[in-house]
């Protein structure tokens, strides 16, 4: 399965920093560095090996000579970047040995189809990278796995005690109920085309919602993907496919950039929704324009990102992007370790 | 809705409206609430909808003097510079108490009878109580009712429109009500929505809807059965005495009367009148005319209170255009001829300090009354009424009765420098409009001012054809705002021009409209800003 053993890449740094804990490890503005073995957890630019721990395209990019990462987000990267070359599968929980005794291995991270943390293992020391993650179930990915380490990189995008993302099944409830109301209009729904776009449909579902969904075209080929990895979706069709009468009163999801594009106009009188852990707050919404906000977010909101920290317990905790000046706050407040490091190339995606 | 009426209904609506930018979406909200919520939760909602409640004990500063105590200072102002309003972020970040009471038992006027309950003292210690019942949207709710501002667009009229649409009633009866009683309107709900009798107002000060007119577009009238008068560009009021009170209503049916306090002592009979506000000054009709222009008045507007050099340099009288009620007579069901004649009756009795009659314009015949209004322009007048002589007066627009019939709008050429997109129904096109004139020659690296914004005035068809132009003549972004080349002339129609220190043009245009797409026609021969200052009759 493109395990590679006994790699030969050897570390460019004198033994006597290297002896110092954790020196292995080394957070440079464009990704972490894992020094020994020269290779990059994900990097914002080309690099001869990396590690990826998910398809987002702030983590994701094309060009590596060798690409690290699950098989899912493999598949992803191929769709998404043609990264083909190079493509090197782990599976979730196989140690993976790259080089100079480094191990890794490939957690999940319950943020999207086959995201990962990533645990390196060196000289005895443990170093866990969150990538992006959630806590909550999610029936299109693999829950989050608490592993305890030494040192916790963690993601804050949504680090402020104001976010805190309800149970999705509200938020589904108030979808379906704005459809019932509006018989003779739609609900469009603006949702990231990997991960959120799919775990909608999957919660829908869930909530025993039948009816044809209708999908903007960005959105087929990962709801494809989705499906041949297991992931049960139900009926989907094109919007392009469809005439305004048949989309009367169905959920209609959409990229965000679609929501108030020119597109949206063939649509029958459409209620603008959005599912986005940022609807939490009302002026982020309206400056949308989103009508019916829902709060849905495949980031760990304020309370799983301080209860995750207290749970894997690690002797430091690294804040890598978002909100991290509120993150470091707490664990100061909570007596615990933790620096932010200034990592360039991660956005506010549509979250 | 299984608990309309309950603080949690309320909170639901208030978050509803917060989302919706349709004014149809919204009356049917509010609609639906007020026939589902009981009584008297309905009626303080209106209140609090329309900004009629008032909490002086509870302040934004309470508010955060209580967070203060209860979540960490740093994550508070990181929180509160994200989310950028106080009451938001404390509605988020109030630690619920363990096992806390259901909110679904409160009703929303024990929630305003705690709050008008408040001392300074009291506040600290009761707001919590509150508080600790209700889920974030619930204390975002109460945030909002306790401290003010509600700010969800929602405008005296649109309120009463929903409510003449939740009940089947008159919009123009419920606005004849609505201001003669005070919150949560009892009177208001056991007539519209019980059925029960009309309110009996007979000695309340209370305001009287308004007779409007509908625009004369083409056609003519015949000055036997229509009398014309002048057009004054202040602002319509009414203003009555009953009980020795003295109110000033504003158009909308708004009390404006500490706004112009001058005007509170010098009406001495029982009447309501309907005229034009105005502030002394020659703008307007000469010195003859003796009235300033709009953006004199302008200046008075909107103040709670109203300085002595103010009422010096622009003290402001009412020039009558109508009497509705007199001494106990009620003159609206008469003819316009008959009330005119009981108004001019009147003037002697008023002090010419504060009040002048709105004179008839007299024409031997229609076109020779255009030729009268043509010279509108020259004297700052909107233009002219065409009142029917045996017209009564009734509220709202009836068809045929009154006229109003404004002088052609100035027209200048404009070229086109920025756009953004609409909302509700245009937010996929760029409809707003941003479009300057040259500050000196184009041809010597002259440049665009911006002289105003205007978002109506196109076809549909063309509304694509410009959206189209945008999209492919962008030279920047900015948010929802798109620059685009400076290619494309606009002929803008407007009421008037007034000096301006917010623009750095210098001038603002009233009710700017796009009057023609000129597509044909080069940028650099749109008009000058030197040709639109000498437009200004300030």
């Amino acid at each position: 399965m493109g395990t590679r053993r006994g790699g030969t890449v050897a570390g460019p740094l004198s033994s006597s920093i290297m002896t110092a804990p954790f020196a292995w490890i080394r957070p440079e503005p464009h990704g972490i560095h894992v020094v020994p073995a020269d290779v990059w957890i994900d990097p914002s630019r080309a690099v001869p090996r990396a590690l990826v721990t998910h398809g987002h395209a702030d983590h994701a990019r094309g060009g590596h000579g060798e690409t690290i990462a699950t098989p899912a987000t493999l598949a992803i990267m191929e769709l998404r970047y043609n990264t083909r070359a190079g493509a090197v599968a782990a599976e979730y929980g196989e140690a993976v040995t790259i080089g100079s005794g480094v191990t890794a291995t490939f957690l999940p991270a319950g943020h999207v189809l086959g995201s990962a943390q990533i645990l390196l293992e060196h000289a005895g020391e443990r170093v866990i990278i969150t990538g992006d993650y959630k806590r909550a179930p999610d029936p299109t990915c693999a829950l989050f796995q608490v592993t305890p380490c030494d040192i916790f990189i963690t993601e804050a995008t949504f680090g402020l005690p104001v976010f805190t993302h309800p149970p999705i099944a509200e938020e589904i409830g108030k979808l379906l109920a704005a459809r019932a109301a509006n018989p003779d209009a739609c609900i469009l729904v603006g949702a990231y085309a990997l991960g959120k776009a799919q775990r909608v449909i999957a919660e829908l579902r869930a909530a025993g919602h039948r009816d044809t969904i209708w999908l903007h075209g960005a959105m087929e080929a990962m709801g494809r993907l989705y499906e041949e990895h297991g992931v049960g979706l139900g009926d989907l069709k094109l919007v392009s496919d469809a005439t305004k009468d048949q989309m009367r009163g169905s959920i209609i999801l959409a990229p965000p950039s679609a929501l108030n594009d020119r597109w949206s106009r063939r649509l029958p009188d459409p209620i603008t929704a959005m599912a986005s852990g940022w609807m939490r707050v009302r002026g982020r919404a309206r400056q949308r324009g989103v009508e019916l906000p829902l709060v849905i977010s495949d980031h760990a909101d304020w309370n799983e990102l301080t209860a995750t920290i207290a749970e894997v317990n690690p002797q430091e905790t690294w804040i890598t992007h978002g909100r991290e000046e509120a993150l470091l706050r707490w664990c100061e407040l909570n007596q615990r370790r933790a620096r932010a490091l200034a990592l360039v190339g991660y956005e506010d995606e549509d979250d | 809705m299984g608990n309309a009426g309950l603080m949690e209904a309320f909170a639901a609506l208030l978050d509803a409206l917060v989302y919706t930018t349709s004014r149809n979406r919204k009356l049917a909200l509010i609609a639906a609430y007020l026939r589902s919520a009981p009584d008297p939760d309905r009626g303080w909602a209106l209140a609090a909808l329309t900004d009629g409640l008032d909490f002086p004990a509870a302040k934004s500063s309470t508010v955060r003097t209580l967070m203060k105590e209860r979540v960490d200072p740093v994550l508070w102002s990181l929180s509160r510079d994200f989310v950028g309003d106080t009451a938001e972020t404390a509605s988020l970040l109030w630690p619920a108490p363990e096992g806390a009471a259901p909110q679904d038992d409160l009703p929303l006027a024990e929630v305003v009878a705690r709050l008008a309950a408040l001392t300074r003292a009291s506040a600290p210690r009761e707001l919590p109580l509150l508080l600790d019942r209700m889920d974030a949207n619930g204390r975002y709710a109460l945030i909002k009712l306790a401290t003010g501002g509600m700010r969800v667009g929602i405008s005296a009229r649109l309120a009463k429109t929903a409510f003449a649409q939740a009940f089947d009633v008159a919009v123009e009866e419920v606005e004849e009500y609505w201001h003669a009683l005070t919150p949560p309107y009892a009177e208001l709900f056991a007539w519209a929505a019980a059925g029960g009798p009309a309110p009996d107002l007979a000695s309340t000060p209370r305001f009287r809807p308004f007779m409007l007119a509908h625009p004369l577009e083409d056609g003519e009238v015949d000055l036997a059965d229509y009398a014309a008068e002048w057009k004054w560009d202040g602002i319509r009021v009414q203003l009555m005495r009953t009980g020795g009170v003295t109110r000033l209503y504003s158009r909308s049916g708004d009390d404006i009367s500490a706004t112009f306090p001058e005007l509170l002592n010098v009406l001495r009979v029982d009447a309501v009148l309907d005229g034009e506000l105005l502030v002394r000054g020659s703008a307007q009709g000469g010195e003859a005319g003796g009235a300033a222009s709009f953006n004199a008045l302008q200046q008075r507007l909107g103040r709670k209170t109203v300085s002595a050099k103010m009422l010096k340099e622009a003290p402001a009288f009412v020039r009558l255009y109508d009497v509705l009620l007199l001494e106990g007579t009620d003159w609206r069901e008469h003819p316009w001829e008959l009330r005119r004649a009981t108004l001019e009756g009147l003037m002697p009795r008023l002090p010419a300090s504060h009040f002048d009659l709105s004179q008839l314009v007299e024409a031997e015949d229609f076109t020779a009354l255009a030729r009268i209004r043509d010279t509108a322009r020259a004297e700052a007048i909107e233009g002219l009424m065409l009142k029917r002589r045996d017209s009564p007066y009734v509220a709202g627009r009836k068809a045929a009765l009154w006229y109003k019939w404004k002088r052609d709008p100035l027209l200048i050429d404009c070229v086109l420098m920025y756009a953004q997109r609409g909302s509700g129904k245009r937010s996929s096109f760029y409809s707003d409009y941003t479009f300057g004139c040259w500050d000196g020659d184009p041809d010597v690296g002259a440049e665009l001012l911006p002289v105003g914004k205007a978002y109506s005035g196109f076809t549909d068809a063309e509304l694509k054809q410009l959206d189209k132009f945008v999209r492919q003549n962008t030279l920047n972004r900015f948010g929802p705002v798109r620059e685009v080349v400076r290619q494309l002339v606009f002929e803008v129609a407007f009421d008037s021009v007034h000096s301006s220190k917010r623009h750095k043009s210098g001038l603002a245009m009233r009710f700017p409209r796009i009057h023609r797409i000129r597509w044909d026609k080069p940028a650099h021969e749109a008009d000058r800003l030197k040709g639109l200052r000498g437009l200004i009759r300030d």
